[in-house]
């Protein structure tokens, strides 16, 4: 047991090297655009009906994501909700957190505001990094964030697959290439394509506000530069005796 | 009206206080970009009171409830996050505008006489903000708001004996938590405001009765027509209030177009990890102060010698100190015989150009890990240190430099 803590410190190390790094290297960048609705209630169903059952989004009320995706009360409820959630209720997760240390070793952390805290392109990466690996508790592994955790809950869409590393002079071990085993219900693209819908959607879930933020910006832009020219009008009328 | 006005004056210095301070209040005709700054200064002040009632009216704090309820005004109150990103990015702004407000004073020898009281009034003024938006930055109770404070508090624990005791008072917990919440809520939205509306009253008052310096650096007081009014002196209202309102809404286009497109500003203004919630048990990767504390952060670590006696960490906190307090002395340090940089020699220029340079490298280097190259050649704590040499080498070598330096003759009227 105490090297199997060991083991999993020293794996660790390198995801802290470079999260203190703090930079997007190794990342896949991810296209947002909060403008594509439909690429939003994709990502919505998807995080309500995979990501839900274990991680709460607990500043997102159902209602709110309903009217700001277009999607009216009644499939939101039908599609979206438990059925004993009201839609003003917050996106909260019925699995206790005694139950979750129990079964994960960890509580799921809330993500609400995960697109903020590790940016898209960290979780659009950690989406499409999971592999099949035998020695973890999981029998999941992720490339990206090694022994997470969490299992690859989306892995009926991808499918199972192994990763290959190389091992080099130091005795490090190098990630090689993954190799697809079993096919999932999605080919490779169509994957890719839900996890970007999937991450969009987290994007709008961090930051609701988002969605109106540069709509409004434009007519504050359009307002200031018309009163930077009055006032400057107004300055040089008042200042022509002066010069 | 004029009936009413007259009846207030009987009892309140309405019209005096008016003609005293604004519509006759003479000021010189020559300023330029840098004198905005001032009123701009006021500007944010108001826009962070008027945002800061707003915000409290919603924020709960409390260690348990803080986080959300920040997320709560963010996304369930009215226009929540609009106020709330004005404040967020008003605090840099306003750090922005402290720090070109000071650089005027050094560019045009505002702070020598008669104006050093001004310039002293000022400095507690700026230490007193510091203090105003390090209380603040705890507020959100971010994991960044938590291990900040964390760290800094614990530079008390560097004073010898009494630093441990100290650093605990101030917290009223071993380590930060509830208690220091809610005092620090507590300083944030009454004490230093209170200081604050003080402060700013007395640096106005102060300048005031000197009179505003300019970019010639020469008195307007000097050359008055036979009434009594400077020649080189324009009344404050109508020419500098229809000036700074242009100044003023320029300004808020660019804080505007920040909140509304990038509030984050890529992490400067709101970091990344201060979206997780405080977490006594995860220390964030690099834990640092936002970027208008980076330069003194800088100077902090890069005291990096353990030799010295009472430990690096003792001798880093008092050359942070010092760092702040050498601005008190510039009246002081600075032998030149003319104030503006218009008729200083190349010494002075040359100083000051290098001291905003490493100013600005300090700041920085204060965001990111000293044991990393971000720059060339050497690591970023090695570039600290030799920024640390320069800044203080600016100011005790001053009392040198600006008496060897060559000035020009000054002229008797602004020059435009």
């Amino acid at each position: 047991m105490k090297n199997l803590i060991k083991i999993a410190v020293l794996s660790l190390l390198p995801v802290l090297a470079m999260a203190s790094g703090g930079g997007n290297e190794g990342l896949d960048p991810v296209d947002i655009n909060l403008a594509d609705k439909s690429s939003l209630q994709r990502g919505a169903k998807t995080f309500v009906n995979y990501c839900l059952s274990c991680h709460s989004a607990a500043y997102m009320r159902y209602e709110r994501m309903g009217t700001d995706l277009g999607i009216n009360k009644q499939l939101l409820r039908e599609n979206l909700m438990l059925a004993t959630e009201k839609p003003g209720d917050t996106m909260t997760v019925t699995m206790s957190e005694d139950g979750a240390k129990k079964w994960f070793g960890v509580v799921p952390p809330d993500l609400s505001l995960t697109a903020r805290s590790k940016g898209p392109d960290w979780i659009y990466t950690y989406l499409r990094s999971f592999y099949w690996d035998k020695s973890s508790p999981t029998g999941w592994n992720n490339t990206l964030f090694p022994n997470v955790a969490m299992p690859h809950v989306l892995y009926r869409l991808q499918g199972y697959r192994e990763a290959e590393f190389e091992g080099t002079a130091g005795g490090i071990q190098h990630f090689a290439g993954y190799v697809e085993k079993t096919p999932g219900q999605m080919s490779n693209e169509e994957y890719d394509a839900a996890m970007r819908d999937l991450t969009n959607f987290m994007v709008y879930l961090a930051e609701p506000a988002k969605l109106v933020r540069y709509k409004i910006g434009v007519w504050v832009m359009i307002f200031m530069g018309v009163l930077i020219l009055l006032t400057y009008a107004t300055k040089k009328e008042y200042w022509r005796d002066v010069h | 009206m004029a009936r009413l006005m007259e009846w207030v004056d009987e009892r309140f210095p309405a019209t005096k206080v008016w003609e005293e301070h604004v519509s006759k209040y003479y000021t010189p005709k020559n300023f330029n970009f840098w004198y905005y700054f001032g009123s701009l200064l006021m500007l944010v002040m108001v826009l962070q009171i008027v945002t800061g009632i707003v915000l409290t009216m919603h924020y709960k704090p409390d260690a348990d409830l803080a986080f959300a309820s920040v997320e709560y005004i963010m996304r369930d109150v009215p226009a929540g996050w609009f106020i709330r990103y004005l404040h967020s990015v008003g605090a840099s702004m306003l750090f922005l505008a402290i720090y070109l407000h000071m650089f005027r004073a050094m560019l045009y020898g505002s702070y020598k006489g008669p104006r050093e009281l001004i310039w002293i009034l000022g400095m507690i003024l700026y230490i007193a903000m510091m203090a105003e938006a390090f209380f603040g930055y705890l507020l959100p109770w971010g994991n960044m708001s938590y291990w900040g404070a964390q760290v800094i508090i614990s530079l008390f624990g560097a004073i010898p004996v009494v630093g441990e005791g100290l650093a605990e008072w101030i917290r009223g917990d071993f380590v930060v938590s509830d208690a220091t919440l809610n005092r620090f809520f507590a300083f944030h939205v009454i004490l230093l405001p209170l200081l604050l509306a003080l402060l700013v009253y007395l640096h106005i008052v102060a300048l005031h009765k000197t009179g505003s310096n300019n970019p010639d650096g020469v008195e307007i007081k000097k050359q008055k027509d036979d009434k009594g009014v400077p020649l080189d002196g324009i009344p404050f209202h109508p020419y500098y209030t229809v000036k700074d309102i242009f100044g003023a809404a320029v300004f808020m286009a660019i804080f505007l177009a920040i909140v509304f497109f990038a509030p984050e500003l890529s992490g400067w203004f709101l970091e990344k990890d201060n979206f997780e919630p405080a977490n006594i048990l995860q220390t964030p990767p690099d834990i640092v102060p936002l970027w208008y504390l980076t330069p003194y952060y800088s100077i902090l670590r890069a005291v990096t010698f353990e030799w010295l006696p009472g430990g690096a960490k003792l001798w880093g906190v008092m050359a942070m100190g010092l760092a702040i307090v050498l601005f008190f002395f510039l009246p002081w340090l600075d032998r030149s015989k003319v104030k503006s940089i218009r008729y200083r020699g190349w010494m002075y220029k040359f100083m000051l150009g290098l001291f905003a340079v490493t100013f600005v490298v300090l700041g920085y280097l204060g965001t990111k890990n000293p044991g990393h190259i971000d720059l060339i050649w050497f690591k970023n704590v090695v570039w600290a240190q030799i920024g640390m040499v320069i800044y203080f080498a600016f100011f005790l070598l001053m009392p040198i430099y600006t008496r060897l330096d060559r000035t020009k003759p000054e002229p008797d009227r602004l020059t435009g």
